[in-house]
């Protein structure tokens, strides 16, 4: 079963700029929106189903509906985190495939650079909250643990987590948007300072401001454009929690978001010549590809190592916009980015010096929350039609 | 190099509501308390009533033995609100001796001595709010 193909890409857009002291938060996602239809050959009045998350401003969709004016069929405000928007474009899939709508707007955006970022968890009254905030588990610290613990169960190494980073920059001196464009070594990334042991400043993705949009459209919107659309072979989502005390901080849901994924798509790894992967830090690439069965569980490490995510040469080409690591992670959520590059090399337009060549099936990840408690996970598969 | 962890961590405090009271409330009298579900037997993390394994509402709060091992831990370098200025402190799970992994804080020790799998004990820091956090500190 599935509905592989139900649905396709049309528009793809990412705001340029990474540091926006002069804009409100509900603008950047009308920019967004208004980049990405104007890529598919759209205008807002063709949109009949908006799909955000807890970045945008007002209640659920409709506050941003309301702000540009759209007339919809269809809002969906699902919220896992980073993971959303791939999320989104599997519900907008659905959605079209029931006949519901024909022209889905996704949008992603934030300021988080204009406040001060508090990245402390909340306290407020969920009900695990009382057992977890109070120990003082920030961002990096949680995933901290996630490190640990495989490097304690598998023999991962600092070095090995220092390669992603590696690969990740390699490919951002080509991303002139890129928020830092330098290319580092892996003495640079263990020579960094230690944020939560075992990860360093350089195992961890920037804080940006900015975002992106993508426009999901039916088979018959998409043969009348112009422009190329990216079908949607293949979508699997999974929240994984902290399963009553049993938590195993040695995989992520993408054990099994990939998976149905690859099932919707009937493809396996082996057909996939690049991938977009969530990088809030580097541990949360090295079990996602791992979890996505790119390699054999715990052999993550010698996967990445020596250049193994380098485009187009590595055994598996990665973000080669340069990723959250390095390029850009708006409100510090991944997602909407890991799509838009995916877009960017089924397109051919990615960097030439990055570009996989005949880049015809591709994969994007996405993760939301913490892997340190629960989280979100979502995967696509794209192809060139 | 060798870092004590912070000398006093800050303690703040959870919000109680009706569900969780029974733990805290024994928090403050120096006991750890979990939750066993009376349908099915099953010892719970997070502290609820309702039981995630058999979908049945009742537990009974039974005493913890207090001692569990270190299933995973990170040296957060420089904390975030309430722990902005607390140094170099240990976030980790520690395995309970009944089975459930809890997060938590290794306090009273050298932070860079600590490994996965050493036995710890539960230490109360009093949030003066009618709680204390359950920490663990290693058993030499
Ligand atoms: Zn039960």
């Amino acid at each position: 079963m599935g509905i592989s193909g139900a649905a396709f890409i049309a528009g793809a857009y990412e705001h340029p700029l990474r540091v926006i002291p002069d804009k409100s938060v509900a603008q950047v996602h009308a920019e967004v929106a208004a980049g990405a239809l104007a890529d598919a050959g759209l205008s807002f009045s063709d949109v009949d189903g908006y799909f955000c998350a807890g970045d945008a401003p007002g209640m659920g969709g409709i506050g941003m509906a309301d702000y540009m004016g759209l007339k919809l069929k269809h809002t969906d405000s699902t919220e896992t985190g980073g993971s959303s928007y791939l999320v989104h474009v599997g519900h907008a899939m659905e959605a079209i495939h029931a006949g519901k709508i024909k022209v889905a707007l996704v949008t992603l955006a934030g300021l988080p650079r204009q406040a001060s970022a508090n990245l402390q968890m909340g306290v407020t009254d969920t009900p695990e909250g009382g057992f977890e905030n109070v120990f003082g588990p920030t961002i990096h610290g949680m995933y901290a643990l996630a490190a640990k613990r495989h490097m304690h169960e598998y023999g991962t190494t600092s070095e090995q987590l220092a390669w992603i980073r590696v690969a990740a920059s390699t490919h951002a001196q080509y991303n002139p948007n890129a928020m830092f464009q330098n290319v580092v070594t892996v003495e640079d990334v263990i020579n960094s300072p230690m944020v939560s042991d075992p990860l360093h400043r350089l195992d961890c993705c920037v804080i940006s401001d900015g975002g992106g949009a993508v426009v999901i459209v039916s088979p018959d919107v998409a043969k009348g454009l112009e422009r190329h659309s990216i079908k949607v072979l293949g979508h699997g989502e999974a929240p994984k929690h902290s399963d009553n005390g049993k938590i195993d901080l040695t995989y992520t849901g993408a054990a099994w978001s990939g998976p149905a994924a690859f099932d919707e798509a009937k493809l396996t790894p082996k057909d996939i010549q690049y991938a977009s992967i969530y990088d809030s830090f580097t541990i949360t690439v090295l079990e996602q590809i791992e979890d996505l069965g790119f390699c054999e569980k715990g052999k993550g490490g010698e996967f990445v190592a020596d250049g193994g995510l380098i485009s187009p040469t590595g055994r598996l080409p990665f973000n080669t916009d340069g990723g959250g690591l390095t390029n850009n992670h708006p409100v510090n959520r991944g997602g909407m980015t890991k799509i838009l590059e995916a877009v960017r090399q089924l397109r051919g337009e990615a960097h030439p010096a990055v570009q996989v060549p005949n880049c015809e099936l591709a994969l994007a990840h996405g993760t939301g929350g913490s892997i340190g408690t629960r989280m979100g996970s979502a995967t696509l598969v794209l192809g060139r039609d | 190099m060798t870092e004590a962890t912070a000398p006093v961590m800050p303690a703040p405090a959870p919000i109680v509501n009706p569900e969780n009271k029974p733990f805290w409330d024994a928090t403050v009298e120096g006991r750890l308390v979990l939750p066993k579900c009376q349908n099915c037997g099953s010892i719970n993390w997070y502290p609820r009533v309702f039981c995630p394994e058999c979908g049945k509402f009742g537990v009974d709060w039974i005493d913890a033995a207090g001692t569990g091992t270190i299933y995973t831990f990170a040296i957060t370098r420089r904390g975030m609100g309430a722990y902005g200025k607390a140094g170099p402190y240990v976030l980790a799970y520690v395995e309970l001796d009944e089975g459930p992994r809890i997060m938590t804080n290794i306090v009273d020790c050298d932070v860079d001595s600590i490994n996965i799998g050493d036995k710890v004990r539960v230490v109360f820091h009093d949030t003066g709010s009618g709680s204390a956090l359950p920490r663990f500190t290693p058993v030499s």
